[in-house]
């Protein structure tokens, strides 16, 4: 008889190193990241323990109690009640505890004892605790609490063969399960405290406290936490961060953009004139390549973040940022989500699942979209490189980096705004949220989990120009090209195409704000994702150009625009709703149509706004 | 799991047998951790969370705590603090490092 599939799920206090562990029993690639919050979502891997038994493993998000009290929290809970429908209850939990850290975890673990869940303690991390002069009593311990405990390192290679080892001795042992009813309640405060005091007395009888603490993360933390210092170091690594953006994508940039240049020029000389060159070199390589360009750009954003997560420092710059997200009316807490936000809203809003008022929640997803996704950085460059120029600043500062950084200023400080003006207006009578975060010991970042990382975001953004970016191209292509013009007609053809019809029926609503018929057209498409905008450009620039359409779609949009108008469209994506998936995610994890029309209209009034004042404002100014 | 302790924390009936006393009166003494500065480092006494002030309740507010690992006897360092009014701190408790704002520190009263 074939045994039956067995079902382990791990629960821990945050950043103990869950998703770690799951990724290196299952082979998974789930984020990992040096900061108590990473996962928010329940997580399905399964992997065959050294004995052959199928096991199928979940990752919870951390949590320090049962409680369940905030949404990330209640999904940990109701995976280990048995609350979750359609999902079995676990047949062993695996606790873990990041070993240098074990009063907390352990305090955990003798409440996780009353569902009456077998369990096994995991010790992770032990490599630095063994560095540290850390030493665990494993039977004494193991006797004391009266469940399994192994020793693991999951960063490291074999680091999890004795918990294998273990997990197939109690399968051995225990089946069938002895059935061990489940006497869970809430802990009152009395009830936690005395845990707490449990565990504090095993903890002395059985651990060693460190004998060579931790010294760096105190040195690096007088600098990088002092009051003044510290901001102006956090300041310091955002400027680096977008100047690098330019300065070292640009070769690449140009590189690849040249590439894709020779590619249609190519295409156009081999091919026969007509529809099919046409579709390959205006819709595909122009309006694709216009996109994948900007990978050297996204990688480098990426890194930097993968970097700054993995070293330690986002929970410092959450302690930083407090005052400022304090006094915008923001939970502590909702600082690294919008951080998150900065690669992609989505991820973001998920990470907003830490939040445990609904309130706070709801003002941090509403702005969330405000601050500048990936997504915009072609848009953004495109723009940047083709109309401002790139000169130096101030000796050493390029001004290219210099407005990239504003339009990221811009969208924070409005994201604050918003957040302001929400708690003012609406949610008035209502006490600041707490803030309590655990900040973790840094870590040096490894280049292999970095390089996955990095690999990984680069791959989705080139699956997204594969597939979305593609299939809206197509669409694009297809309305740029039909209907045919008539014969003997003198325009370009473009001009009696669907696109133009469509361009030209929206722009007397854009024309206040600057826009002409292109960029209406390129905006519709644009919703699937910020930037088909750019790819869009690239496509009906190049339907439109005909014969010169090999050249780069930067260099023709500054002979065709205005700065006035790019300076206005550069305004209009600070804040334009414009990615249907954001909203989709908005609706799912609010539960409610009604916050994600609110979303959509309070940016799109915005994004409408700013660019009408941008453009008035810049053609006062002469720009026009 | 043994003593009864949380019920009347200010009671010094209740009060870890491990925490410092004062020497010629008996009685247990101590500040709030959200007055101390920068560098203060002691023991904690009690825990008083109804006089926080924080938007939490007393429960949650004390359960919270008491999850972090910020119960009697622990102790605990000022390492860091804010730029604006000093907030929040980044506290050590035993060892592991804390960020909280001095409101909700208020609850912890140390000595
Ligand atoms: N040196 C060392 N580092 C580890 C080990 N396990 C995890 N880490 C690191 O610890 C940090 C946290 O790991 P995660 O796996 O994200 O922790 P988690 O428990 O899933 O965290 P949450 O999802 O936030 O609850 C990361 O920086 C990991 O690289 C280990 O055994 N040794
Ligand atoms: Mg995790």
């Amino acid at each position: 008889m074939e045994a039956p599939l067995l079902h382990l799920a791990l629960v821990g206090t945050p950043n103990s190193g869950k998703t770690s562990l799951f990724n290196a029993l299952t082979g998974s690639r789930q984020k990992v990241a040096n900061y108590p919050g990473v996962t928010v979502e329940r997580k399905e891997g399964s992997f065959v323990t050294p004995l052959g038994r199928q096991v199928s493993l979940v990752d919870l998000p951390g949590t320090y109690s049962l409680r369940g009290r905030s949404p990330d929290e209640e999904i940990t809970r109701d995976i280990v009640l048995g609350r979750t429908p359609g999902e079995a209850l676990p047949d062993l939990v695996l606790c873990v505890a990041d070993s240098t850290n074990l009063r907390l975890t352990i305090r955990l673990l003798l409440e996780l004892k009353s569902t009456g869940r077998p369990l096994m303690l995991v010790l992770n991390m032990f490599d630095i605790a063994t560095r540290r002069g850390v030493t665990v009593d494993v039977p004494r311990l193991s006797q004391a609490l009266g469940v399994p405990v192994v020793t693991s390192i999951a960063v490291r290679k074999g680091g999890t063969a004795e918990l294998l080892r273990r997990t197939d001795e109690l399968i051995a042992a225990q089946v069938p399960h002895p059935v061990q009813p489940n006497l869970w309640q809430p802990l009152t405060v009395a009830q936690l405290r005395a845990t707490q005091r449990e565990a504090d007395r095993i903890i002395a009888a059985t651990i060693s406290l460190p004998t060579r603490p931790d010294t760096w993360t105190a040195r690096i933390d007088a600098v990088v936490l002092h009051p003044v210092a510290g901001l102006a170091i956090l300041a310091l690594i955002l400027f680096v961060m977008f100047q690098a953006v330019f300065a070292w994508a640009q070769p690449l940039m140009e590189l690849l953009a040249s590439a894709f240049g020779a590619l249609g020029q190519l295409v156009h000389d081999t091919m026969p004139a007509g529809l099919v060159q046409s579709f390959l070199q205006n819709g595909v390589i122009s309006g694709v390549g216009s996109v994948i360009v900007f990978l050297p750009q996204i990688i480098i954003i990426f890194l930097f973040i993968l970097l700054l997560e993995d070293f330690g420092y986002m929970a410092r710059a959450a302690f930083l940022m407090d005052p400022i997200m304090g006094g915008a009316g923001l939970h502590g807490r909702a600082f690294i989500p919008l951080l998150s936000s900065f690669a992609c809203a989505i991820p973001g809003i998920m990470a907003t699942r830490v939040i445990d008022n609904r309130r706070d929640r709801l003002t941090t997803i509403l702005i969330a979209p405000l601050m500048t996704c990936s997504a915009r950085i072609p848009v953004y460059t495109l723009i940047i490189s083709a109309f401002i120029p790139a000169r130096q600043v101030w000796g050493f500062v390029s001004l290219q980096g210099l407005v990239m950084f504003g339009l990221y200023a811009t969208g924070i400080a409005s994201a604050l705004g918003v957040s302001f003006l929400v708690k003012f207006f609406m949610w008035r009578d209502y006490a600041p949220a707490p803030f309590m975060l655990e900040l973790p010991d840094y870590k040096m970042p490894r280049p292999r989990s970095i390089a996955i990382g990095v690999y990984t975001r680069a791959m989705m953004f080139l699956q997204r120009a594969g597939t979305t970016i593609f299939s809206m191209m197509v669409l694009i292509w297809f309305l740029a090209s039909f209907p045919r013009p008539p014969a003997g007609a003198t325009d370009p053809a473009i001009n009696y195409s669907l696109a133009a019809m469509i361009g030209k029926a929206l722009e007397p609503l854009l024309a206040p704000v600057g826009f002409n018929w292109q960029i209406a057209v390129a905006l519709i498409p644009g919703m699937a994702a910020r930037e088909v905008a750019v790819a869009a450009l690239g496509t009906v620039y190049a339907i439109e150009g005909g014969k010169e359409a090999a050249e780069q779609i930067g260099q023709l949009l500054a002979t065709k625009w205005s700065l006035a108008t790019a300076l206005s469209l550069l305004a209009w994506y600070i804040f334009a709703p414009q990615c249907a998936s954001t909203l989709a995610v908005i609706r799912r994890e609010t539960g409610s149509w009604t916050w994600m029309w609110v979303t959509f209209g309070y940016m799109f009034a915005l994004a409408y706004a700013a660019s009408f004042a941008t453009y008035n404002i810049a053609m006062a100014l002469g720009a026009g | 799991m043994t003593e009864p302790n949380g019920a009347h924390p200010q009671l010094p009936s209740a009060m870890p047998l491990d925490a410092p006393l004062d020497a010629s009166l008996g009685i247990p003494i101590g500040i709030p951790l959200g007055l101390a500065k920068r560098g203060y480092s002691g023991v904690i006494q009690h825990l008083a969370a109804g006089n926080a002030g924080s938007a939490l309740s007393a429960d949650e507010l004390e359960s919270r705590l008491i999850e972090l690992g910020f119960v009697e006897g622990a102790r605990v360092e000022v390492l860091h603090e804010g730029i604006v009014g000093r907030d929040p701190i980044a506290v050590r408790v035993e060892n592991v490092t804390i960020a909280v704002r001095r409101r909700e520190a208020m609850a912890i009263i140390v000595a």
